[in-house]
Protein backbone atom coordinates (compact mmCIF):
# COMPACT_ATOMS: atom_id res chain seq x y z
CA UNK A 1 0.00 0.00 0.00
CA UNK A 2 1.61 3.20 -0.94
CA UNK A 3 1.71 6.44 1.27
CA UNK A 4 3.26 9.28 1.44
CA UNK A 5 5.00 9.69 5.11
CA UNK A 6 5.63 13.21 7.23
CA UNK A 7 8.46 12.70 10.03
CA UNK A 8 7.86 15.32 12.30
CA UNK A 9 11.40 15.45 14.10
CA UNK A 10 12.17 17.04 17.54
CA UNK A 11 15.99 17.99 18.79
CA UNK A 12 17.43 19.40 21.12
CA UNK A 13 18.26 21.87 18.83
CA UNK A 14 15.39 22.81 16.59
CA UNK A 15 13.16 20.86 14.66
CA UNK A 16 12.39 19.98 11.16
CA UNK A 17 9.94 17.98 8.84
CA UNK A 18 11.06 15.14 6.11
CA UNK A 19 8.56 13.98 3.83
CA UNK A 20 8.60 11.01 1.32
CA UNK A 21 6.89 9.99 -2.39
CA UNK A 22 4.55 7.47 -2.38
CA UNK A 23 6.72 4.55 -1.81
CA UNK A 24 8.97 6.06 1.28
CA UNK A 25 11.80 6.06 -1.00
CA UNK A 26 12.87 10.03 -1.54
CA UNK A 27 12.73 12.27 1.17
CA UNK A 28 13.09 15.90 1.03
CA UNK A 29 13.39 17.89 4.42
CA UNK A 30 11.70 21.40 5.55
CA UNK A 31 13.76 23.33 8.55
CA UNK A 32 15.06 23.92 10.54
CA UNK A 33 12.45 25.34 12.32
CA UNK A 34 13.08 27.23 15.67
CA UNK A 35 16.50 27.01 15.46
CA UNK A 36 18.29 26.37 18.95
CA UNK A 37 15.08 25.39 20.54
CA UNK A 38 14.73 22.36 22.82
CA UNK A 39 11.57 20.77 21.16
CA UNK A 40 11.09 17.40 23.66
CA UNK A 41 7.99 16.78 21.22
CA UNK A 42 6.18 17.23 17.85
CA UNK A 43 2.92 15.79 17.48
CA UNK A 44 -0.23 16.45 14.64
CA UNK A 45 -3.85 15.87 15.31
CA UNK A 46 -4.60 12.83 14.07
CA UNK A 47 -8.51 14.39 14.31
CA UNK A 48 -8.07 17.43 11.86
CA UNK A 49 -4.70 16.38 10.27
CA UNK A 50 -3.59 20.15 10.50
CA UNK A 51 -3.11 21.10 14.24
CA UNK A 52 0.56 20.92 15.29
CA UNK A 53 1.92 21.40 18.77
CA UNK A 54 5.54 21.65 19.36
CA UNK A 55 6.48 21.02 23.50
CA UNK A 56 9.26 23.85 23.22
CA UNK A 57 12.08 25.74 25.52
CA UNK A 58 15.65 27.10 25.21
CA UNK A 59 18.42 27.31 27.31
CA UNK A 60 17.32 30.66 28.93
CA UNK A 61 14.19 30.97 28.49
CA UNK A 62 10.98 29.16 30.26
CA UNK A 63 8.74 26.67 28.19
CA UNK A 64 6.29 27.36 25.94
CA UNK A 65 3.84 25.09 23.17
CA UNK A 66 4.25 26.22 19.78
CA UNK A 67 1.14 26.09 17.96
CA UNK A 68 0.16 25.50 13.73
CA UNK A 69 -3.51 25.24 12.54
CA UNK A 70 -2.39 24.92 9.06
CA UNK A 71 0.03 21.86 9.10
CA UNK A 72 3.21 23.46 9.67
CA UNK A 73 2.74 26.15 7.02
CA UNK A 74 2.32 28.94 9.99
CA UNK A 75 3.10 28.83 13.99
CA UNK A 76 2.21 31.23 16.93
CA UNK A 77 3.21 30.34 20.53
CA UNK A 78 0.56 29.36 22.73
CA UNK A 79 -1.47 32.27 25.05
CA UNK A 80 -1.09 29.91 27.90
CA UNK A 81 1.32 27.53 28.22
CA UNK A 82 1.38 24.85 30.82
CA UNK A 83 1.84 25.82 34.37
CA UNK A 84 1.31 24.66 37.62
CA UNK A 85 -0.76 27.39 39.91
CA UNK A 86 0.69 30.32 41.39
CA UNK A 87 1.14 29.96 44.85
CA UNK A 88 1.36 26.12 44.04
CA UNK A 89 1.68 24.18 47.77
CA UNK A 90 3.98 22.83 46.08
CA UNK A 91 6.31 25.41 45.17
CA UNK A 92 6.05 24.07 41.24
CA UNK A 93 7.33 25.96 38.23
CA UNK A 94 7.50 23.84 34.65
CA UNK A 95 10.73 23.52 33.68
CA UNK A 96 9.45 21.92 30.13
CA UNK A 97 6.85 19.99 28.80
CA UNK A 98 7.48 16.78 27.96
CA UNK A 99 4.79 14.79 26.07
CA UNK A 100 2.10 15.90 23.90
CA UNK A 101 -1.12 14.10 23.32
CA UNK A 102 -4.24 14.49 21.37
CA UNK A 103 -7.08 14.24 22.92
CA UNK A 104 -9.89 11.44 22.60
CA UNK A 105 -11.53 11.31 18.95
CA UNK A 106 -14.54 12.23 20.42
CA UNK A 107 -13.17 15.16 22.23
CA UNK A 108 -11.97 17.50 19.32
CA UNK A 109 -9.69 19.99 20.37
CA UNK A 110 -8.55 18.54 23.67
CA UNK A 111 -5.05 18.04 24.17
CA UNK A 112 -2.84 16.67 26.96
CA UNK A 113 0.36 17.62 28.36
CA UNK A 114 2.96 16.27 30.44
CA UNK A 115 5.73 18.29 31.94
CA UNK A 116 8.91 18.28 34.04
CA UNK A 117 8.77 18.31 37.21
CA UNK A 118 5.79 15.99 36.67
CA UNK A 119 2.37 17.28 36.03
CA UNK A 120 -0.87 16.83 33.85
CA UNK A 121 -2.11 19.44 31.63
CA UNK A 122 -5.39 19.32 29.33
CA UNK A 123 -6.19 21.95 26.62
CA UNK A 124 -9.70 22.20 25.42
CA UNK A 125 -8.99 24.81 22.69
CA UNK A 126 -6.20 22.85 20.55
CA UNK A 127 -3.42 23.88 22.34
CA UNK A 128 -3.98 27.83 22.96
CA UNK A 129 -4.45 27.98 26.56
CA UNK A 130 -3.71 25.27 29.36
CA UNK A 131 -5.12 24.19 32.48
CA UNK A 132 -3.58 21.83 35.34
CA UNK A 133 -5.30 18.49 36.21
CA UNK A 134 -5.35 18.88 39.88
CA UNK A 135 -6.80 15.11 40.17
CA UNK A 136 -3.20 14.51 39.52
CA UNK A 137 -1.34 17.69 40.35
CA UNK A 138 -2.88 18.34 44.10
CA UNK A 139 -3.32 14.30 44.60
CA UNK A 140 -2.25 13.78 48.26
CA UNK A 141 0.31 11.27 47.06
CA UNK A 142 1.66 13.91 44.47
CA UNK A 143 4.85 14.31 46.47
CA UNK A 144 5.71 11.15 47.39
CA UNK A 145 4.91 9.98 43.81
CA UNK A 146 7.46 12.50 42.44
CA UNK A 147 10.02 13.40 44.96
CA UNK A 148 11.64 16.67 43.77
CA UNK A 149 15.00 14.80 44.13
CA UNK A 150 13.89 11.99 42.07
CA UNK A 151 14.19 11.69 38.21
CA UNK A 152 15.95 11.76 34.77
CA UNK A 153 19.28 13.77 34.57
CA UNK A 154 17.22 16.46 32.68
CA UNK A 155 15.01 16.45 35.87
CA UNK A 156 11.55 14.72 37.16
CA UNK A 157 9.22 13.89 34.30
CA UNK A 158 5.73 12.98 33.31
CA UNK A 159 6.91 11.37 30.37
CA UNK A 160 3.44 9.74 28.71
CA UNK A 161 -0.22 10.08 28.20
CA UNK A 162 -2.11 7.08 27.10
CA UNK A 163 -5.89 6.98 26.20
CA UNK A 164 -8.20 4.31 25.72
CA UNK A 165 -9.50 4.44 21.94
CA UNK A 166 -12.87 3.14 23.39
CA UNK A 167 -13.05 5.04 26.32
CA UNK A 168 -12.13 9.03 26.87
CA UNK A 169 -12.29 8.56 31.07
CA UNK A 170 -9.79 5.90 31.09
CA UNK A 171 -6.10 6.84 30.79
CA UNK A 172 -2.74 5.87 31.55
CA UNK A 173 0.52 7.92 32.60
CA UNK A 174 4.22 6.65 32.37
CA UNK A 175 7.07 8.54 34.75
CA UNK A 176 9.80 8.43 36.05
CA UNK A 177 9.10 7.72 39.31
CA UNK A 178 5.68 6.40 40.09
CA UNK A 179 5.81 4.28 37.34
CA UNK A 180 2.68 3.62 35.54
CA UNK A 181 -0.93 5.21 36.65
CA UNK A 182 -4.33 4.64 35.68
CA UNK A 183 -7.13 6.60 35.98
CA UNK A 184 -10.87 5.55 34.65
CA UNK A 185 -12.80 9.19 35.78
CA UNK A 186 -10.20 11.16 33.13
CA UNK A 187 -8.09 12.38 36.05
CA UNK A 188 -10.24 12.65 39.00
CA UNK A 189 -8.75 9.79 40.83
CA UNK A 190 -5.52 7.89 40.22
CA UNK A 191 -3.69 4.48 41.12
CA UNK A 192 -0.63 2.90 40.68
CA UNK A 193 -0.27 -0.54 38.02
CA UNK A 194 2.91 -1.54 38.57
CA UNK A 195 2.51 -4.98 39.83
CA UNK A 196 5.48 -7.23 39.09
CA UNK A 197 7.05 -4.27 37.45
CA UNK A 198 11.21 -4.40 38.82
CA UNK A 199 12.86 -1.46 40.78
CA UNK A 200 16.62 -2.42 40.68
CA UNK A 201 17.09 0.69 42.18
CA UNK A 202 15.00 0.62 45.46
CA UNK A 203 15.26 -1.32 48.25
CA UNK A 204 12.21 -3.34 47.74
CA UNK A 205 12.56 -4.16 44.37
CA UNK A 206 9.05 -4.81 43.10
CA UNK A 207 6.77 -1.87 45.35
CA UNK A 208 3.85 -0.35 45.08
CA UNK A 209 5.24 2.77 42.81
CA UNK A 210 8.59 4.18 42.51
CA UNK A 211 8.98 2.34 38.93
CA UNK A 212 10.82 4.53 36.24
CA UNK A 213 8.54 3.47 33.63
CA UNK A 214 10.27 4.83 29.94
CA UNK A 215 7.59 4.11 27.68
CA UNK A 216 4.21 2.35 27.35
CA UNK A 217 2.38 1.76 24.64
CA UNK A 218 -0.80 0.18 23.87
CA UNK A 219 -1.61 -1.74 20.74
CA UNK A 220 -3.29 -0.25 18.11
CA UNK A 221 -5.15 -3.30 17.68
CA UNK A 222 -6.32 -4.22 20.75
CA UNK A 223 -5.82 -1.79 23.48
CA UNK A 224 -6.30 -4.02 26.48
CA UNK A 225 -2.65 -4.93 25.44
CA UNK A 226 0.22 -2.87 27.37
CA UNK A 227 3.77 -3.16 25.94
CA UNK A 228 6.31 -1.70 28.79
CA UNK A 229 9.86 -0.66 28.07
CA UNK A 230 10.63 0.07 31.59
CA UNK A 231 14.27 0.94 33.02
CA UNK A 232 14.53 -1.96 34.34
CA UNK A 233 13.27 -4.46 31.36
CA UNK A 234 10.66 -5.06 28.98
CA UNK A 235 7.27 -6.10 30.02
CA UNK A 236 3.72 -6.50 28.79
CA UNK A 237 0.34 -6.47 30.27
CA UNK A 238 -2.78 -7.89 29.39
CA UNK A 239 -5.56 -6.32 30.54
CA UNK A 240 -7.91 -6.20 32.87
CA UNK A 241 -4.84 -8.21 34.23
CA UNK A 242 -2.92 -6.26 36.86
CA UNK A 243 0.20 -8.17 36.60
CA UNK A 244 2.99 -7.20 34.15
CA UNK A 245 5.12 -9.94 32.70
CA UNK A 246 8.94 -9.42 32.22
CA UNK A 247 8.72 -10.41 28.71
CA UNK A 248 12.78 -8.89 28.19
CA UNK A 249 13.85 -12.27 29.92
CA UNK A 250 13.95 -14.14 26.60
CA UNK A 251 16.34 -11.46 25.09
CA UNK A 252 19.95 -12.35 24.61
CA UNK A 253 21.55 -12.25 27.61
CA UNK A 254 24.56 -10.16 25.91
CA UNK A 255 22.41 -7.66 24.99
CA UNK A 256 19.55 -7.02 27.71
CA UNK A 257 16.33 -5.79 28.02
CA UNK A 258 17.12 -2.27 29.12
CA UNK A 259 16.11 1.06 26.60
CA UNK A 260 14.07 3.73 26.11
CA UNK A 261 11.12 3.06 23.88
CA UNK A 262 9.27 0.26 22.85
CA UNK A 263 6.90 0.26 19.58
CA UNK A 264 4.19 -1.49 18.80
CA UNK A 265 2.69 -2.77 15.10
CA UNK A 266 -0.29 -1.54 14.32
CA UNK A 267 -2.26 -4.08 12.93
CA UNK A 268 -0.65 -7.44 14.97
CA UNK A 269 -1.51 -7.35 18.58
CA UNK A 270 1.68 -9.78 19.24
CA UNK A 271 3.94 -7.67 17.35
CA UNK A 272 6.25 -5.30 19.03
CA UNK A 273 9.99 -3.59 18.53
CA UNK A 274 12.49 -2.52 20.61
CA UNK A 275 15.79 -0.77 20.70
CA UNK A 276 17.97 -1.81 23.48
CA UNK A 277 21.01 -0.13 25.22
CA UNK A 278 23.58 -0.49 27.36
CA UNK A 279 22.36 -0.31 31.25
CA UNK A 280 25.36 -2.39 32.26
CA UNK A 281 27.62 -1.02 34.94
CA UNK A 282 27.73 3.00 34.56
CA UNK A 283 24.77 2.61 32.17
CA UNK A 284 26.54 3.70 28.89
CA UNK A 285 23.03 4.22 27.15
CA UNK A 286 24.62 2.71 24.22
CA UNK A 287 23.88 0.49 21.75
CA UNK A 288 25.05 -2.97 23.39
CA UNK A 289 28.41 -3.69 21.86
CA UNK A 290 28.61 -0.68 19.43
CA UNK A 291 26.54 -2.71 17.25
CA UNK A 292 23.02 -0.96 16.95
CA UNK A 293 19.74 -2.91 16.25
CA UNK A 294 16.08 -3.16 16.82
CA UNK A 295 14.87 -6.46 18.41
CA UNK A 296 11.28 -7.88 16.85
CA UNK A 297 8.83 -10.01 18.66
CA UNK A 298 6.21 -11.61 16.81
CA UNK A 299 4.97 -13.71 19.64
CA UNK A 300 3.94 -11.38 22.58
CA UNK A 301 7.51 -11.28 23.91
CA UNK A 302 8.36 -14.91 24.27
CA UNK A 303 10.96 -14.75 21.93
CA UNK A 304 13.30 -12.10 20.05
CA UNK A 305 14.95 -11.46 16.86
CA UNK A 306 17.53 -8.99 16.04
CA UNK A 307 17.52 -6.83 13.22
CA UNK A 308 20.26 -5.47 12.19
CA UNK A 309 21.02 -5.27 8.08
CA UNK A 310 21.91 -2.02 7.27
CA UNK A 311 23.31 0.00 10.60
CA UNK A 312 26.32 -0.12 11.26
CA UNK A 313 28.20 -3.71 12.05
CA UNK A 314 30.66 -2.32 14.55
CA UNK A 315 31.12 1.16 16.54
CA UNK A 316 27.70 2.31 15.85
CA UNK A 317 27.27 4.02 19.68
CA UNK A 318 24.15 5.40 19.47
CA UNK A 319 20.95 5.20 21.06
CA UNK A 320 17.46 6.13 20.55
CA UNK A 321 15.33 8.30 23.23
CA UNK A 322 11.77 7.73 24.26
CA UNK A 323 10.03 9.73 21.18
CA UNK A 324 12.23 8.75 18.47
CA UNK A 325 11.17 5.49 17.95
CA UNK A 326 7.98 5.38 15.72
CA UNK A 327 6.03 3.54 12.83
CA UNK A 328 3.38 4.33 10.38
CA UNK A 329 0.73 2.47 9.57
CA UNK A 330 1.39 1.58 5.58
CA UNK A 331 1.58 -2.19 4.72
CA UNK A 332 4.67 -3.53 4.97
CA UNK A 333 4.91 -1.49 8.19
CA UNK A 334 7.46 1.46 7.87
CA UNK A 335 10.01 1.76 10.90
CA UNK A 336 11.91 5.43 11.87
CA UNK A 337 14.16 5.86 14.52
CA UNK A 338 15.99 8.93 15.62
CA UNK A 339 19.06 8.74 16.61
CA UNK A 340 21.15 10.62 19.75
CA UNK A 341 23.88 10.95 17.33
CA UNK A 342 21.46 13.32 14.70
CA UNK A 343 20.88 10.89 11.89
CA UNK A 344 17.10 9.54 11.07
CA UNK A 345 16.92 5.37 10.09
CA UNK A 346 13.91 4.22 8.29
CA UNK A 347 13.21 0.25 7.52
CA UNK A 348 10.34 -0.28 4.65
CA UNK A 349 9.94 -4.19 5.30
CA UNK A 350 8.83 -4.16 8.88
CA UNK A 351 13.00 -4.27 10.36
CA UNK A 352 14.10 -6.60 8.17
CA UNK A 353 16.43 -3.99 6.80
CA UNK A 354 17.77 -0.18 7.63
CA UNK A 355 19.05 2.62 6.13
CA UNK A 356 19.78 6.00 6.89
CA UNK A 357 17.56 8.96 5.58
CA UNK A 358 19.08 12.20 7.46
CA UNK A 359 22.65 12.40 8.88
CA UNK A 360 24.16 15.54 10.56
CA UNK A 361 21.04 16.69 12.62
CA UNK A 362 21.25 18.23 16.41
CA UNK A 363 20.28 15.46 19.19
CA UNK A 364 17.12 13.93 18.22
CA UNK A 365 14.53 13.50 20.98
CA UNK A 366 11.04 13.15 19.26
CA UNK A 367 9.83 11.54 15.70
CA UNK A 368 6.52 11.12 15.01
CA UNK A 369 5.33 9.32 11.26
CA UNK A 370 1.78 10.66 9.97
CA UNK A 371 0.48 10.40 6.84
CA UNK A 372 1.15 13.16 4.37
CA UNK A 373 -1.86 15.29 4.12
CA UNK B 1 9.24 55.14 31.98
CA UNK B 2 11.65 52.69 31.80
CA UNK B 3 14.29 51.93 29.53
CA UNK B 4 14.32 47.89 28.72
CA UNK B 5 17.33 45.77 27.03
CA UNK B 6 15.89 43.36 25.46
CA UNK B 7 18.19 40.13 24.94
CA UNK B 8 18.70 38.27 21.28
CA UNK B 9 16.87 35.69 23.20
CA UNK B 10 13.77 37.47 23.16
CA UNK B 11 13.68 39.76 19.93
CA UNK B 12 11.29 37.86 17.99
CA UNK B 13 8.65 39.05 20.72
CA UNK B 14 9.54 42.37 20.13
CA UNK B 15 10.27 42.31 16.01
CA UNK B 16 13.96 42.81 16.53
CA UNK B 17 14.01 45.88 18.63
CA UNK B 18 16.83 45.26 21.43
CA UNK B 19 15.78 48.85 23.28
CA UNK B 20 12.65 49.09 23.99
CA UNK B 21 10.32 51.23 26.85
CA UNK B 22 7.61 50.36 29.17
CA UNK B 23 5.83 51.17 32.52
CA UNK B 24 6.28 49.99 36.08
CA UNK B 25 7.04 50.35 39.84
CA UNK B 26 8.51 47.11 40.32
CA UNK B 27 10.39 44.43 37.68
CA UNK B 28 7.37 42.18 38.15
CA UNK B 29 5.38 45.35 36.88
CA UNK B 30 7.74 46.04 34.11
CA UNK B 31 7.38 42.65 32.44
CA UNK B 32 3.55 42.35 33.01
CA UNK B 33 3.61 45.71 31.16
CA UNK B 34 5.94 44.52 28.51
CA UNK B 35 3.72 40.97 28.38
CA UNK B 36 0.63 43.23 27.44
CA UNK B 37 2.65 44.62 24.17
CA UNK B 38 4.55 41.71 23.69
CA UNK B 39 2.43 38.61 24.79
CA UNK B 40 3.88 35.53 26.01
CA UNK B 41 7.35 37.36 26.86
CA UNK B 42 6.96 37.63 30.92
CA UNK B 43 6.36 33.18 31.02
CA UNK B 44 9.77 32.81 29.41
CA UNK B 45 11.41 35.16 31.79
CA UNK B 46 9.72 34.74 35.14
CA UNK B 47 8.05 31.42 36.39
CA UNK B 48 4.51 30.77 37.60
CA UNK B 49 5.73 31.31 40.86
CA UNK B 50 7.21 34.73 40.23
CA UNK B 51 10.84 33.82 40.32
CA UNK B 52 13.19 34.83 37.70
CA UNK B 53 14.33 31.56 35.46
CA UNK B 54 17.49 30.48 36.18
CA UNK B 55 19.31 31.23 33.05
CA UNK B 56 17.83 34.64 32.80
CA UNK B 57 19.18 37.62 34.61
CA UNK B 58 17.72 40.72 35.22
CA UNK B 59 19.67 44.36 36.24
CA UNK B 60 18.49 47.55 37.47
CA UNK B 61 21.47 49.94 36.20
CA UNK B 62 24.36 48.28 37.58
CA UNK B 63 22.53 46.07 40.00
CA UNK B 64 21.70 42.41 40.04
CA UNK B 65 17.58 41.90 41.02
CA UNK B 66 16.82 38.76 41.91
CA UNK B 67 13.31 39.25 42.95
CA UNK B 68 10.35 40.43 40.86
CA UNK B 69 9.06 42.81 43.73
CA UNK B 70 12.33 44.91 43.23
CA UNK B 71 11.32 47.86 42.50
CA UNK B 72 12.45 50.16 39.78
CA UNK B 73 13.28 53.85 39.66
CA UNK B 74 10.91 55.91 37.30
CA UNK B 75 13.29 56.92 34.31
CA UNK B 76 15.75 54.37 35.40
CA UNK B 77 17.02 50.95 33.14
CA UNK B 78 16.47 47.63 33.52
CA UNK B 79 18.16 44.95 31.56
CA UNK B 80 17.82 41.63 30.87
CA UNK B 81 19.99 38.97 30.10
CA UNK B 82 20.52 35.14 28.45
CA UNK B 83 22.98 34.02 31.53
CA UNK B 84 25.22 30.65 30.44
CA UNK B 85 22.77 28.26 29.96
CA UNK B 86 25.07 25.29 28.91
CA UNK B 87 26.25 23.73 25.41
Amino acid sequence: MAQAIQLLVGTRKGAWIYRSDQHRQAWSVEGPMFLGQIVNHFVRDPRDGRTMLMAASTGHLGPTILRSVDGGATWAEAKRPPAFPKGDPHGRSVDHSFWLEPGHADEPGVWWAGSSPPGLFRSADGGETWDGVEGLNQHPQVMAWFPPEGGTPDGAILNQILIDPRDARHMYLATCSAGVLETRDQGATWRPLNQNVRCDFLPDPYPEFGQDSHYVALAPSDPDRLWQQNHCGIYRLDRPGERWERIGEAMPKDVGDIGFTIVPHARDRDTAWVWPMDGTEVWPRTSPGGRPAAYRTRDAGASWERQDRGFPAEQGWFTVKRQAFCADRADPLGLYIGTTGGEIWMSGDEGASWRQIAAHLPEIYSVAAVEAA
Amino acid sequence: MIRVSIPSQLIAYTDGATRVEAEGATVGGVLDDLDRRYPGLKFRVIDEQDRIRRHVRIFLGQDEARRTDAAVRDGGELLIFGALSGG
